[in-house]
C-alpha cells in the first residue's frame, strides 16, 4: 500500500492544509464535481480541516445519482422479465425507482426487490462478465446497465464491439452515460451558481484528457484543477484552486498528471468515438443537459436495449415531490438543508439517490451529520 | 484440505450409485440411514467425535449447578457461497461460529448439533469433504458434535447445502462480560488484522484475482478467549467480527451500552492485501465479514496484561489497541482518520455493494 499511504501521509496533508490556511483571505466556494471525491472527502474527515472561509459543495459526479429516475423503472421492468438476465454494477441494486410489480402488484422499487421476486439479477465487476454470462444462457437476453461517465464508458464500449463481433445477439445494454464538461457548463450557467472554483474528476482526464476543459475556464473565468481522490491529492488541488482565486487567475491545472496525461488515453477514446455519439441526455434532480451523454451509434443500435424491448421505451416516471437531490447535485443546497434530511430520508428509506449511493452527497452528510449530534 | 475417495465409505450402495444427493437421501427411510451411517459416522467417529446418530443427545454437564457456572447455549446456520473457499469451508465454519458465539460470552463451549440442509445434486464428494472438515474443527475447538439432522429439498432450492449448529457451553462464576459494563475509559482491543474472510470470499465469487491470494480466518476463539478472561477475568465486553465487520460489532456495543466509541484507523490491523482489494471494489476493511476476529472492551488498567495473553496465543499475535471507549456522542462510532479528520464509522445500510467507478 505504498503507493496510497504516500497520499494519506498525515503530516504531509497538514502541511498541505497549513498553507491553504495562509493562503486564503476571503471565503471561496469550491465544487468536487466527482462522487468518489465527496466520499474520499468525508471518509478522511478533510472537510472539518479546512479553513473556515473554505466552503466544500458537492457536485454531480455521482452516477448512480443522476441516472434519471425513468431508466431505474426501465432497468426494473426489464429485470423483471422471465426472458431477461440483468446484470448491473453493485450499486445500482439499491437506487429506488416507480415501477409497480405487474405480477404481484406489490411494489418493487429496486433491482434487489425485484430479485426477490423472481427477476434474474446478477451483480457483475466489468461489462465483459456480462457477455460471459450472455455466451452462456443463449436462450435468454442478457442486459448489461451501461451507466457512468467517461471512466466506464470505454470499457462498456468494447463489451459492445465485442458482442457484435462475436455475433452475441442476446446481449445489449441499458445505456445511461452521461459526461462531465457539459454538466460544468449547466453548473455555471444556472443563475444561481455560487462556485468560484472547480475540482475536476482526476479519473476523467485519465481517459478524455484535459483539453476540454480549458474553453470552460476561459469562458466562465473559473480556475479548474485536475484532482486526483487520495486526501494529499485533494488537499492539494484545493490548494491550487485557492491560489488561482486569490490570485485572480482562470487556468486549467493538472494535480494529478501522475496518472492523467494532459492528453488523456487515445485507445479509450477511440473506442468511446467508435461505438457511441454524444446525446442530450437527462440527469436525475438536474434535467436535460444538451450534448451531455452518450448513447450507441447508428452501427450498434441493434445493443441497444430501449429498441430491442420497446415497450420500456416510453416509460414515463414521477419523482418524489420531496426530494430536492437536484439542488443538492447542483451545489445549490446542502444535504441537510433538505427538509426530509434524515426525517423521511435515510440510507435505508432513502427519497432520492443521492442518499442510497455510497458516494452519493446526502448519503456521506448523514454519516457526517451524526457526529454533531 | 484432503479430498475424500468414496471407496472409503465402504457401502457400494446407495451412495456408488447415487454420486449425488437425491431426494431419498432426506427421505428418513434407508437411503438416509445409509447416509448417516456411511458419510457422516465414519467421519466423525475417526475424528475422535461421538456419532450422532440419535435425534437428541443426554449430556454430561461437569458440576454445572454445583458452584454457580452458568449454562450457555447458542444457534446459527451456515449459507455460504461457494461452500469451500481458499482457508475452509461451511462445515469448519458452521463449528467455528458456534463456537466463537459461545466464547464471545465467556463459555467455554462443549457440544454441538449438526444439521444440514442438502440440495438434490449436492454430490456426495464436496458433503464427505465437509463433513470430514467439521470433524476436524470441532476436534481442535474440543467441543462435540453430540446430534443432528438431515433433510433434502430440491433442486434449485437451496445453494448446494446449509448447516445449523447449536452449541452448549459453560460460563464460570464470575465471568460475565457483557455490552452493559462498558465503561468509559475502556480500551479496544482486536486480535489481528481485519477483512479476510469476507474479501477471500468476495474475490471468489467475482473471479477476481490478486497478487498474494487472501485466505479466509475462520478458526475457533474459545481458546483465545479463555486466556484473555484468565488473565483479566474482569473483561467487560466480547463480540466475533462476523457479517458487518468490526463497524458492526461496534456499533452494537455503542448501542447497547450506550456509549460513544472512538476507533484511531491507523492503529487497526489490516493485511496489505486486503486493504487493496478494498480500495479496488470501493469498500471498507471495517465492513467486511471475519470469521476468526474478536472486538475485546477491557479497562483501560487490564490493557496491557490482555495484550500480552492474546500476543502469547497463536490466534492474537497480531492483537491491537484500536481505540477507546468515550462519554462523548452515545452510541455513535467515529473514526478518527490517518490525516487527523474524524468521520462517523456506521453500519453498511445491506449488503456490501461493489461500485462502479
Ligand atoms: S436528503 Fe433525501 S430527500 Fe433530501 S435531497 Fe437528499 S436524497 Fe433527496
Amino acid at each position: 500500500m505504498k503507493y496510497l499511504d504516500e497520499y494519506r501521509d498525515a503530516p504531509v496533508v497538514r502541511n498541505v492544509l497549513a498553507e491553504i490556511k495562509r493562503t486564503v483571505t476571503r471565503p471561496w466556494t469550491l465544487m468536487e464535481v466527482c462522487g468518489g471525491q465527496t466520499h474520499s472527502i468525508i471518509r478522511h474527515g478533510l472537510d472539518q480541516l479546512l479553513p473556515e472561509q473554505i466552503e466544500l459543495v458537492h457536485g454531480p459526479g455521482c452516477p448512480v445519482c443522476v441516472t434519471p429516475l425513468e431508466l431505474i423503472d426501465k432497468a426494473l421492468v426489464l429485470a423483471a422479465r422471465p426472458d431477461v438476465i440483468f446484470t448491473s454494477y453493485g450499486d445500482m441494486l439499491r437506487v429506488p425507482g416507480t415501477f409497480v410489480y405487474a405480477k404481484t402488484g406489490t411494489q418493487a422499487n429496486d433491482l434487489f426487490s425485484v430479485k426477490s421476486q423472481g427477476g434474474d439479477v446478477r451483480i457483475v465487476y466489468s461489462p465483459l462478465d456480462a457477455l460471459k454470462i450472455a455466451r452462456e444462457n443463449p436462450y435468454k437476453t442478457v442486459v448489461f446497465f451501461a451507466v457512468g461517465f467517461e471512466t466506464t464508458a470505454p470499457a462498456n464500449g468494447m463489451a459492445v464491439q465485442q458482442a457484435a463481433r462475436e455475433g452475441l445477439d442476446n446481449f445489449c445494454v441499458l445505456v445511461s452515460h452521461v459526461t462531465v464538461p457539459p454538466a460544468i457548463t449547466a453548473i455555471m450557467e444556472a443563475p444561481e451558481t455560487r462556485v468560484n472554483g472547480f475540482l475536476a474528476a482526476g479519473h476523467v482526464c485519465t481517459i478524455m484528457g484535459v483539453g476540454e476543459y480549458r474553453p470552460l475556464a476561459e469562458k466562465y473565468r473559473i480556475p479548474i484543477v485536475v484532482t486526483g481522490f487520495e486526501p494529499l491529492d485533494l488537499a492539494y488541488g484545493i490548494l491550487n484552486v485557492v491560489k488561482q482565486l486569490e490570485a485572480g487567475a482562470y487556468e486549467v491545472e493538472n494535480a494529478y498528471a501522475r496518472t492523467a496525461p494532459n492528453q488523456g488515453n487515445l485507445a479509450a477514446q477511440k473506442v468511446i468515438n467508435e461505438v457511441f455519439e454524444a446525446c442530450d441526455r437527462a440527469w436525475r434532480g438536474i434535467g436535460v443537459i444538451p450534448q451531455s451523454g452518450y448513447r450507441l451509434r447508428e452501427k450498434y443500435v441493434k445493443f441497444d436495449a430501449e429498441r430491442r424491448f420497446p415497450d420500456v421505451g416510453a416509460m414515463q416516471s414521477i419523482e418524489s415531490d420531496i426530494c430536492r437531490s437536484g439542488e443538492v447535485l447542483q451545489g445549490l443546497l446542502k444535504p441537510d438543508q433538505c427538509p426530509a434530511f434524515g426525517k423521511q430520508c435515510t440510507p435505508l428509506t432513502p427519497l432520492g439517490a443521492t442518499m442510497v449511493s455510497s458516494e452519493g452527497a446526502c448519503a456521506a452528510y448523514y454519516k457526517y451529520g451524526r457526529i454533531q449530534d | 484440505m484432503t479430498t475424500i475417495n468414496l471407496t472409503n465409505f465402504v457401502c457400494p450402495l446407495p451412495l456408488r450409485r447415487y454420486p449425488q444427493i437425491v431426494m431419498g437421501h432426506g427421505s428418513g427411510g434407508q437411503m438416509m440411514n445409509e447416509l448417516i451411517e456411511h458419510l457422516f459416522a465414519p467421519v466423525f467417529a475417526g475424528a475422535g467425535q461421538p456419532v450422532p446418530l440419535s435425534d437428541a443427545a443426554v449430556l454430561e454437564l461437569p458440576d454445572i449447578l454445583a458452584n454457580g457456572s452458568r449454562l450457555a447455549f447458542s444457534a446459527d446456520s451456515f449459507v455460504v457461497s461457494p461452500a469451500i473457499f481458499p482457508g475452509g469451508d461451511i462445515g469448519s465454519l458452521a463449528v467455528h461460529g458456534t463456537v466463537n458465539d459461545l466464547a464471545m460470552m465467556g463459555a467455554q463451549p462443549l457440544y454441538l448439533s449438526a444439521s444440514f440442509i442438502l440440495e438434490e445434486g449436492l454430490s456426495l464428494e464436496t458433503l464427505g469433504q465437509i463433513v470430514q472438515s467439521m470433524a476436524a474443527a470441532a476436534q481442535i475447538a474440543g467441543v462435540r458434535i453430540v446430534t443432528g439432522d438431515t433433510k433434502v429439498v430440491e433442486r434449485g432450492h437451496g445453494d448446494g447445502l446449509y448447516i445449523n449448529t447449536n452449541g452448549v457451553g459453560i460460563l464460570p462464576p464470575g465471568i460475565n462480560p457483557t455490552p452493559g459494563r462498558v465503561t468509559p475509559g475502556d480500551v479496544l482491543l482486536v486480535n489481528g488484522p481485519l477483512g479476510d474472510h469476507g474479501i477471500a470470499i468476495m474475490s471468489l465469487r467475482a473471479g477476481l484475482q490478486f497478487e498474494t491470494q487472501i485466505v479466509s480466518d475462520s478458526a475457533p476463539l474459545n481458546g483465545l478467549a479463555a486466556e484473555m478472561l484468565k488473565a483479566c477475568p474482569d473483561l467487560h465486553a466480547m463480540r466475533d467480527l462476523t457479517r458487518g465487520g468490526l463497524a458492526a460489532a461496534a456499533n452494537e456495543l455503542a448501542r447497547d451500552a450506550n456509549v460513544g466509541l472512538e476507533i484511531e484507523e491507523t492503529a487497526v490491523p489490516v493485511q496489505l492485501a486486503v486493504a487493496g482489494a478494498c480500495e479496488m471494489l470501493g469498500l471498507d476493511p471495517l465492513h467486511v465479514a471475519n470469521e476468526g476476529k474478536l472486538l475485546a472492551i477491557v479497562p483501560a488498567g487490564s490493557a496491557e496484561v490482555v495484550l500480552a495473553a492474546m500476543h502469547n496465543h497463536p490466534l492474537g499475535q497480531q492483537a491491537a489497541l484500536i481505540g477507546r471507549v468515550t462519554e462523548t456522542h452515545p452510541g455513535v462510532v467515529v473514526g478518527r482518520t490517518a490525516i487527523g479528520g474524524q468521520r462517523v464509522i456506521d453500519l453498511p445500510a445491506g449488503e456490501l455493494l461493489p461500485r462502479i467507478c
